[in-house]
């Protein structure tokens, strides 16, 4: 996994994350941040003593003047704080704002009040972090020279010092998530393009569901019909045949091999079949298909009746295609398939006992799921270690 | 016997007209829809009702629902159903109809299994019980946990017999002697707890029954 942030440097390798430059830049963002607050105080202080000495009528200008500086300010610390924010997580990008509505933007109102929240509060946590993690160690270094009964705080000390880089980066990155909640793009400041790309998106699943509809409603009005058909005339023929003729073992033959053309039919039309779940709802059906599962899969899915129809498919398709290649590949002696909603999620989760090794890239149905999962703006993960078990996770939105 | 037969594919309704001629019985009405199969079973009193499930093809499953009604209508009327796809749903409240007497609930594919499907017809017209072996896999399948306390050899007993198969049929589908087929049948009657001293259809529905007790899921 490519490391971006230093929240992720930091769990990914606790201890290698030392010899990286990530504790170094947490270090330098946290110095920023609380250099940035004490200017920003600093210039603010000026004209803010002014109100508490001055008399009315310059109390009033300096109020005047100390929200239309704030008012510009915001903007500017705003662009400051997307910039730093590269230090210890990806770059951030500014909302898209339709030229001439600055001032209507919410963006740009959530600038300022941040602009403000990150010059005080935050700049002042900055700097307590900084000053546990430095100042206070080498306070408690000094104590015993003042008590020597004191000498415990110096193993105190020591401890802040050595858990510096974690506390550093811990509350830095914490920094940089809020940061990027509050400035980060929401729904249309993310642009129009992308936009474009999710009603794209949604209209192909659309198409997608609508083909797929139709193939299975074909193949059940119209193939399946007719080699039923062919197999009734078949059978009838072969009742007018003397068990011992030639003609007799071909149609048997013939007869054979469109029952195990039907099955292929049946098992075909069964994988796209979202009729059940149209029927039933996707409990329902996906109970149904793990129990179709020639391995024992204890299915616990608690959710929602009215889950929107494309999200409901994907789900169908992800659980039976995982099911099939339990059946298939994994030699699996139990599985068990999970499906919890939680506020705009449906998490999805399949496990099994086998033998582990699944690998996307090896062309089992697993890059297909994962495509699938990826256009309906899915998170599609998967742990299969070798010698098992296998764990697949689909976090599905449905905002 | 008299039977009526509603299935909307012209291509299916002529095969099974002529499948059911073919084995002596007489069509006395072949319809294409839910509406017209309840007129003609009014009008014609049949021996049997043989339809589709979904009626028109992709549309709902008003063929079911028609099965269902001219049941609870009349409970000794015999129906056959036929499906695209098992829903053992659909298949229970079949069963929930007229005690579960005269009833049949067949995949589609099994047509092409002539002789067995007109046996078939013939076991549900008198009375019989008869469900697809699908649906009686998903049945057993469902009670994974009592179930796996048979012996495998249990197990393919109790299968052919949901599905209305006397001890003399089991024994030769499995080759096995006629005295070791009711041992099977002892054992397993005791294991599932249900009464041994039923036979014949009474079997098949207590079979059925406690096959079924185990609940969706």
């Amino acid at each position: 996994m490519r490391i971006a942030t230093a929240w992720q440097a930091m769990d990914q390798r606790p201890l290698r994350f030392l010899l990286t430059a990530w504790p170094w830049r947490s270090l330098a963002y946290l110095i920023t941040g609380a250099a940035l607050g004490v200017v920003v105080v600093g210039v603010f202080a000026v004209p803010s003593a002014g109100l508490v000495l001055g008399g009315v009528p310059l109390a009033v200008s300096t109020a005047v003047l100390l929200v239309a500086a704030t008012i510009a300010v915001g903007p500017l610390l705003a662009v400051l704080e997307r910039h730093r924010i590269r230090l210890v997580d990806e770059p951030l990008p500014a909302p898209s704002r339709p030229p001439g509505s600055r001032w209507r933007a919410p963006s740009t109102w959530r600038e300022i009040g941040f602009a403000l929240l990150s010059a005080t509060g935050l700049a002042g946590l900055d700097a307590c972090v900084l000053g546990c993690s430095f100042v206070l160690p080498v306070l408690l270094f000094g104590s015993p020279a003042d008590d020597p009964a004191a000498w415990p705080l110096v193993i105190v000390g020591v401890l802040l010092l050595v858990a510096a880089p974690w506390t550093i980066t811990a509350w830095a990155g914490a920094r940089a998530a809020l940061t990027r909640t509050v400035l980060g793009p929401r729904g249309t400041e993310l642009g129009a393009g992308l936009a474009d790309v999710a009603t794209t998106r949604a209209r192909l699943v659309g198409a997608f569901e609508t083909e797929r509809a139709r193939i299975e409603r074909d193949l059940h009005d119209g193939a399946q019909q007719r080699l039923v058909a062919v197999g009734v005339s078949l059978g009838l023929a072969r009742l007018d045949v003397d068990d011992n003729s030639a003609p007799a073992a071909r149609l048997d033959d013939a007869r054979e091999q469109l029952g195990l053309a039907l099955g292929e039919l049946r098992d075909l039309i069964r994988g796209l079949d979202p009729r059940m779940l149209a029927d039933h709802g996707l409990a329902a059906a996906v109970t149904e298909q793990a129990r179709r599962c020639p391995v024992p899969v204890e299915a616990d899915l608690r959710l929602p009746d009215r889950l929107p129809p494309e999200i409901a498919s994907t789900a169908y398709f992800v659980l039976t295609e995982a099911l099939t290649n339990i059946a298939r590949h994994s030699g699996a002696g139990a599985a068990s398939v999970s499906g919890r909603s939680h506020a705009d999620q449906v998490i999805l989760e399949i496990r099994d006992d086998g033998r582990g090794g699944a690998d996307p890239a090896a062309g089992s149905g697993l890059d297909g799921l994962a495509e699938r999962v990826a256009l309906a703006g899915g998170r599609f993960r998967l742990s299969s270690p070798a010698g098992g078990p296998t764990l697949l996770r689909v976090e599905l939105p449905c905002g | 016997m008299r039977v009526t037969v509603a299935e909307d594919a012209v291509l299916m309704r002529e095969g099974l007209v002529a499948l059911l001629e073919r084995f002596g019985h007489t069509v006395v009405a072949a319809v294409g829809d839910a509406p017209a199969l309840l007129g003609a079973v009014r009008h014609e009193r049949p021996d049997l009702v043989l339809t589709d499930v979904r009626m028109p093809a992709g549309d709902d499953d008003s063929g079911l629902r028609a099965a269902v009604t001219l049941r609870t209508d009349d409970p000794t009327l015999p129906v056959l159903v036929l499906s695209q796809y098992v829903q053992p749903v659909a298949a229970e409240a079949l069963l929930d109809t007229g005690g579960g007497t005269g009833i049949g609930y067949l995949l589609k594919d099994r047509v092409a299994d002539v002789t067995g499907f007109a046996a078939a017809a013939a076991q549900v017209a008198g009375g019989g019980t008869v469900l697809d072996p699908e649906v009686v896999h998903q049945l057993v399948r469902r009670r994974r946990d009592p179930v796996s306390r048979l012996s495998p050899r249990e197990r393919e007993v109790l299968d052919l017999m949901a599905q209305g198969r006397s001890n003399g049929e089991i024994a030769e589908l499995l080759v096995l002697s006629g005295a070791a087929v009711s041992k099977h049948v002892r054992s397993l009657f005791t294991k599932l707890d249900l009464p041994a001293e039923a036979g014949g259809h009474r079997r098949v529905l207590a079979v059925l029954a406690w096959l079924r007790s185990g609940g969706p899921g």
